[in-house]
């Protein structure tokens, strides 16, 4: 913007105060929250309860993470245990169905694309039928099961993923299609040899962030997964709430150690994260 | 292109996805639509007409749903824009640190809805809260906020902006930075300030930028549940209950059938509000 570039003084002194008034609104909005959660965890449990933000007068961090992974039999390990199995499985189904979506959305030509653009849509704004899907898990016998939130995660998830391919696909020149037939492949060894190789990119996007989505799910763990041993890690937080009404020094560890996964996705893959969310909602 | 090659792509190669997303999307959408007109307990079904539904116009609180569902999403929506469009603004400008800002807003988009419910539920309690004591200090009395039944809903959809926002200007700064350049420099040389260059070029032109944010926004809004769940478990009382948390509650009390009305009454009401609204703004945008 050409405002920016003028280098007078009162220019100048309008940029300095913008940083300043930026540098204000954003910590103290988005950071404080953050600090709060980590001070907090770090105190014994009689300091914690006061919800301030000072500094911890005595450190208890090591204490509070080791007593908030043994409690309950050490639920929290089977969480995340849980939580990586079932983001693990429904991801590798995500990038095995939704690319083969995609590059048939992508390359047929006709009213095909249109009938699976007009269900992808339908599944990114129409919220799930609750108990309706649980009928059918039962049904299956999937109900309260592993494979069952697996394969429900993997379908509430097709839409956005599906879409994320196939801008990703559009970018593949089509001659390539073209050689491999001259060359004799058939439609899945065309895919498998050719188009899924190359799709390496919006592979690891795809995987970044169904991570972040799934393993941060709440509502469906909550429905398609109860049961005292199908603990998912954001539905432990959940459950510890009730339970640590007095000992909110864990309560903290533990949104802290809830959080930490995430944390580090971003740090790494910032951009990826960014740039993915931002591709999949424009296009939809 | 010839016909060995149009027919390489199979449509067999969807019999993946379709099974999946067949079986446990689509099918349980339609049998909703049959379900709700019935008393279900998953095992035997009994036919009653439009009962649940009219139960759901007819008790307050469950007709409570709609109004704090509505309010909650107004308030996301309109929030989410106006403060991303201001946030996209001021971290557009030549600014050193805005890679640096950008990143802390974006930053709670990717923590759970649980850990955001738990961390404002403690931020935002009365007496010993954060929020109440910083604005003690100014000397202002901060109210109950998630306590007093009739703003319980407003703080939660303030969060829910909270957590949000940053994927809007994230949004919002792709669409500014995507103006070119030029536009502005004309506008200069016409004698414009800055207020005319935001208001003349920046927003009529981010104005597709927008319309995403309000579309999504408006989805997420219609089918929040997990920070209502989570700050307020729908209180005091039923107060600030949304029609998703009201799914839950019947479907825990074992009304199937009703939970089920809940859920095609949330369909019909994202079908009807979403798409004429989302129509409505892409019409605008060809005619400008």
């Amino acid at each position: 913007m050409r405002y920016g570039l003028q280098s007078g003084t009162r220019t100048r002194f309008f940029l300095w105060s913008v940083e300043l008034v930026a540098m204000v609104i954003c910590t103290v909005f988005f950071l404080v929250p953050f600090y709060f959660i980590i001070v907090n965890s770090f105190k014994t449990s009689s300091e914690a309860a006061q919800f301030s933000m000072s500094w911890p007068k005595e450190f208890r961090m090591i204490e509070n993470f080791v007593e908030v992974f043994t409690v309950r039999d050490h639920m929290l390990l089977l969480a995340y245990y849980n939580s990586t199995i079932i983001t693990l499985f429904s991801i590798l189904i995500l990038i095995f169905v939704c690319s083969l979506t995609g590059f048939v959305m992508q390359r047929r030509r006709g009213k095909g694309p249109l009938v699976i653009q007009f269900l992808i849509l339908a599944g990114l704004m129409v919220p799930p039928a609750i108990v309706p899907t649980i009928w059918v898990l039962d049904s299956l016998g999937l109900f309260k099961t592993m494979p069952g939130i697996i394969l429900v995660m993997a379908a509430l998830n097709i839409p956005f993923t599906t879409i994320l391919y196939s801008g990703f696909i559009s970018t593949i020149p089509r001659e390539i299609d073209e050689a491999a037939v001259i060359d004799g492949c058939g439609s899945w060894r065309l895919y498998f040899h050719i188009i899924f190789p190359l799709l390496k990119p919006i592979h690891s996007t795809v995987i970044i962030l169904s991570s972040v989505l799934v393993f941060n799910d709440f509502v469906h763990p909550l429905y398609f997964f109860p049961g005292a041993e199908n603990v998912t890690v954001q539905l432990t937080l959940y459950n510890f709430m009730s339970m640590y009404r007095t000992e909110w020094n864990l309560l903290f560890a533990n949104v802290l150690l809830v959080t930490i996964p995430p944390m580090i996705l971003f740090l790494f893959f910032n951009r990826k994260i960014v740039d993915g969310m931002m591709a999949g909602s424009i296009k939809g | 292109m010839s016909k060995n090659v149009k027919s390489v792509y199979s449509y067999t190669l969807l019999i993946p996805a379709a099974i999946v997303y067949v079986t446990f999307f689509i099918v349980p959408t339609v049998f909703s639509f049959f379900f709700s007109l019935t008393r279900w307990t998953l095992i035997e079904w009994e036919f009653i007409g439009l009962e649940n539904f009219i139960r759901f116009l007819k008790e307050p609180q469950l007709f409570i749903g709609f109004k704090n569902t509505l309010i909650f999403t107004v308030v996301t929506c309109v929030l989410k824009v106006i403060f991303g469009v201001m946030l996209a603004v001021l971290l557009t400008m030549n600014i050193k640190t805005k890679h640096f800002l950008r990143s802390v807003i974006f930053f709670p988009t990717l923590i759970s809805f649980v850990a955001v419910g738990i961390t404002f539920k403690v931020l935002m309690h009365p007496t010993s809260g954060w929020i109440n004591q910083m604005l003690g200090l100014l000397g202002i009395s901060g109210p109950n906020w998630l306590g007093s039944p009739r703003i319980a809903i407003y703080s939660v959809a303030l969060v829910d902006v909270w957590k949000g926002v940053g994927f809007a200007t994230v949004i919002l700064i792709a669409g500014i930075m995507s103006i070119p350049k030029h536009y502005y420099e004309a506008l200069e040389i016409d004698g414009g300030n800055r207020w005319n260059a935001f208001w003349h070029i920046t927003l009529p032109l981010t104005r597709p930028a927008i319309n995403i944010i309000l579309t999504l926004s408006m989805i997420y809004g219609m089918r929040t549940f997990d920070l209502v769940w989570t700050m307020t478990g729908g209180g005091p009382g039923f107060s600030s209950d949304v029609i998703a948390s009201i799914i839950y509650k019947q479907y825990q009390a074992g009304f199937y059938g009703l939970s089920t009305a809940g859920n095609v009454l949330l369909f019909l009401a994202v079908m009807l509000i979403v798409f004429p609204f989302y129509k409505f703004l892409t019409r605008k945008e060809v005619s400008v």
